[in-house]
């Protein structure tokens, strides 16, 4: 009877489990298929899709598929959160770890966990009302909708997130480095980026690329601020649009759901699927292969 | 020199100052840093205070009872969020009943039940690893996941406006006559034709008070008697179709309801939840499972009497956490609900839906300064809630961390 019981509720434990494989064969076979369909149409090549840069699917007489404007756009977004992002949130941790008294750590670390917490819709009206303001008073160039608003705000979501994964790399690093160091006359500074940082670089690395994975992914600071004009370009005063902005447009627009521009959308997001599963298995794999282990 | 007597050089201050060594270059370099560190710390934290600072300023002017009861509106000075405060507490609700126990179930299974054979292992690691790449994937991706899988359902059962399978839908027949009264016939199926107006046949008006219908034929006048007029019909009226549902409407597909929703949000916080509960687990000493097990406790009996208990804080805070992304989440549902036009709460699990980001965005994208200001008010209820939530986390964490070895 017991033994019944238990393997009862093996089976539903295992079962809930399982749902968790499900979901990634879902995604997978979704996107897949739905993709499948994208290419199947008359409008479309894989030659178009991944060899020409412009995007123009819903407007003119013309339609073009070229997913390049589309990254384009969202690495323009991404690199410049990363510019923000990466130097404030490496020094962040570093003086989390290595130099701040522990008062300093415990008011820091709960205010760093609040920007975490809050809704990435709140940046969006951030970067759409405070940056982009603030950004024209700087320069005639921007346009109300413009990459380095939304980059910037981009930024400061993934700074928690570079902060405290870069701080748990760095104080896994045994005390007795740092007493060796300090012991041979090595100031702080020195032990921190001789012995410490090197020592941590492979958790410091996967933070990086696990937040890079967001910045990619990232939709409705984007979707507020960035705008929706899909372009080729390096200039951050300009509006663009990412694989994000995209999707949330094609959401918000009335597309019948069997047209060409609706397939599109999956196209786009077995993209943005593929680019951040890569990164996040990079970011996975680096921290486990390059791993400095201590007794 | 006596040996009581100090060193010149280490009792004169003024000498000591004079003689002492600059300051090499790596301890200015230290110094330096320091100071950069703390300016960069300063900064984030200041951060945190101007957002906060800006949304408090631009929203506490319009926020008001009026604002949290009150519907949205075409007119800024009018509009509400009360649907979309609605729209949040049922996502929330029926997001947290699907995901805890799917999410707890999971980490019980990596935690507690580790297999031994190596293929069974191998499984345990391909199982971790995409849980691990599940909380990577943009929600924004789950949320296309949802609209084809919840919403549309392959298209399968056909589409939302014609669905396969219904229940809790009552169907009326409603006809405007000449008089401008409301007569209603009910209909058993959606596929009954349409009624057509008989002599006699019974009508009810829409409080629901039964007559017996008269047929004003083609040629004659319309009757005065308004108490006649009030049941009376011509024989070329003709019915709109009305569907009423009950607060148990059920249907396939799913269609762009707060159950698909909720459905899609459940799948973005999942792997929040079992990474969580299997850190709460982790924690667990595992002198605990073992004094357990060797009392003759089967694996279920420990994990539900002696871990699961111990754990629970660790758990709730996980959930709470969960939580506060559920409810902050705009992506997943933009894609599900869309930006539609709602001006009350939801009262099915199908109904069209809004939620407190979704109006926030919404607000947030036009260009008028006075739905900026809306926005604002939105975000700090929005983030009024959040603090609850983590206030609550916090007393959790507080009141049950005991050391438990």
């Amino acid at each position: 009877m017991r033994r019944w019981q238990e393997r009862g509720i093996m089976g539903v434990l295992n079962g809930a489990t399982l749902f968790s494989v499900f979901i990634t064969l879902a995604i997978l076979w979704v996107l897949g298929a739905e993709t499948t369909n994208f290419f199947a149409q008359d409008e479309v090549t894989v030659g178009e899709f991944f060899g020409t840069t412009q995007w123009n699917p819903l407007l003119g007489s013309e339609k073009h598929f070229g997913i390049w404007s589309l990254v384009c756009g969202t690495f323009l977004v991404a690199g410049v959160a990363l510019l923000v992002a990466v130097p404030l949130g490496l020094i962040t941790a570093i003086y989390l770890s290595e130099y701040a008294h522990p008062k300093v750590r415990s008011i820091l670390k709960p205010a760093l966990e609040v920007l975490a917490g809050i809704p990435t819709v709140v940046y969006g009206f951030f970067a759409l009302t405070l940056l982009t303001p603030a950004l024209k008073v700087f320069s005639e160039g921007f346009g109300s909708f413009n990459a380095l608003a939304a980059g910037i705000a981009v930024g400061i979501l993934i700074l928690p997130i570079i902060t405290s994964l870069s701080e748990d790399a760095l104080r896994v690093v045994p005390q007795s480095l740092r007493d060796g160091s300090s012991g041979l006359g090595a100031t702080r500074f020195d032990t921190s980026f001789k012995v410490v940082f090197p020592a941590a670089l492979s958790g410091i690395t996967s933070a990086v690329i696990l937040a890079a994975a967001r910045a990619i992914g990232e939709t409705m600071i984007v979707a507020l601020a960035a705008g929706s004009t899909p372009k080729v370009t390096a200039d951050v005063r300009d509006e663009i649009q990412t694989m994000t902005g995209f999707m949330v447009q094609m959401a918000l627009g009335d597309v019948s759901n069997y047209g060409v521009e609706y397939y599109s959308m999956y196209a786009v997001a077995a993209m943005l699927f593929v680019l951040t599963l890569c990164f996040t298995l990079l970011g996975t794999w680096i921290r486990k292969r390059y791993r400095e282990e201590y007794e | 020199m006596s040996p009581r007597e100090k060193p010149a050089l280490l009792s004169d201050k003024k000498l000591l100052q004079e003689r002492r060594r600059p300051m090499s270059q790596r301890h200015r370099k230290d110094m330096i840093f320091r100071g950069i560190c703390r300016g960069v710390s300063g900064m984030s934290a200041s951060l945190l205070v101007i957002l906060l600072v800006t949304i408090l300023t631009e929203g506490i002017g319009t926020l008001s009872t009026q604002f949290l009861s009150s519907s949205p509106d075409p007119d800024p000075l009018i509009a509400g969020m009360f649907p979309a405060i609605m729209g949040s507490v049922w996502l929330l609700v029926l997001t947290m009943a699907i995901a805890l126990p799917l999410g707890i179930s999971a980490a019980i299974v990596l935690e507690e039940y580790r297999p031994k054979g190596s293929g069974l292992r191998k499984i345990h690691g391909f199982v971790q690893l995409n849980i691990t790449n599940l909380s990577g994937v943009p929600s924004v991706v789950f949320g296309i996941l949802g609209l084809t899988v919840f919403a549309s359902m392959f298209g399968l059962f056909g589409n939302e406006g014609n669905p396969s399978a219904e229940v809790g839908v009552s169907f009326v027949d409603q006809f405007y006559n000449e008089g401008d009264f409301v007569l209603e016939v009910p209909v058993s199926a959606a596929s009954q034709p349409e009624a057509v107006p008989i002599a006699g046949m019974r009508v009810f008006d829409p409080a629901g008070k039964a007559y017996e219908l008269n047929l004003v034929g083609d040629d004659a006048e319309w009757p005065e008697d308004s108490a006649l007029a009030k049941r009376s019909l011509r024989s070329w009226d003709v019915p709109g179709r009305i569907k009423d549902r009950r607060w148990w409407y059920f249907r396939l597909p799913f269609g762009r309801g707060i159950l698909a929703g909720a459905l899609t949000l459940m799948l973005v916080i999942l792997p929040i939840i079992i990474i969580s509960t299997q850190e709460a687990l982790r924690a667990v000493p595992s002198s605990l499972r073992d004094a357990s097990l060797g009392l003759g406790a089967t694996q279920w009996q420990t994990v539900r009497r002696i871990t699961l208990p111990a754990a629970l804080p660790g758990i709730l805070t996980g959930a709470i956490i969960a939580m506060s992304r559920a409810i902050g989440e705009a992506a997943p549902l933009l894609m599900i609900a869309g930006i539609v036009f709602i001006t009350r709460a939801p009262g099915n699990l199908m109904d069209d839906f809004t939620a407190m980001p979704l109006q926030i965005y919404n607000w947030a994208g036009r260009p008028q300064k006075e739905f900026h200001d809306l926005a604002a008010s939105g975000i700090i209820v929005l983030l009024t809630a959040l603090l609850l939530f983590n206030a609550v986390a916090v007393f959790l964490r507080q009141k049950y961390s005991k050391p438990l070895s």
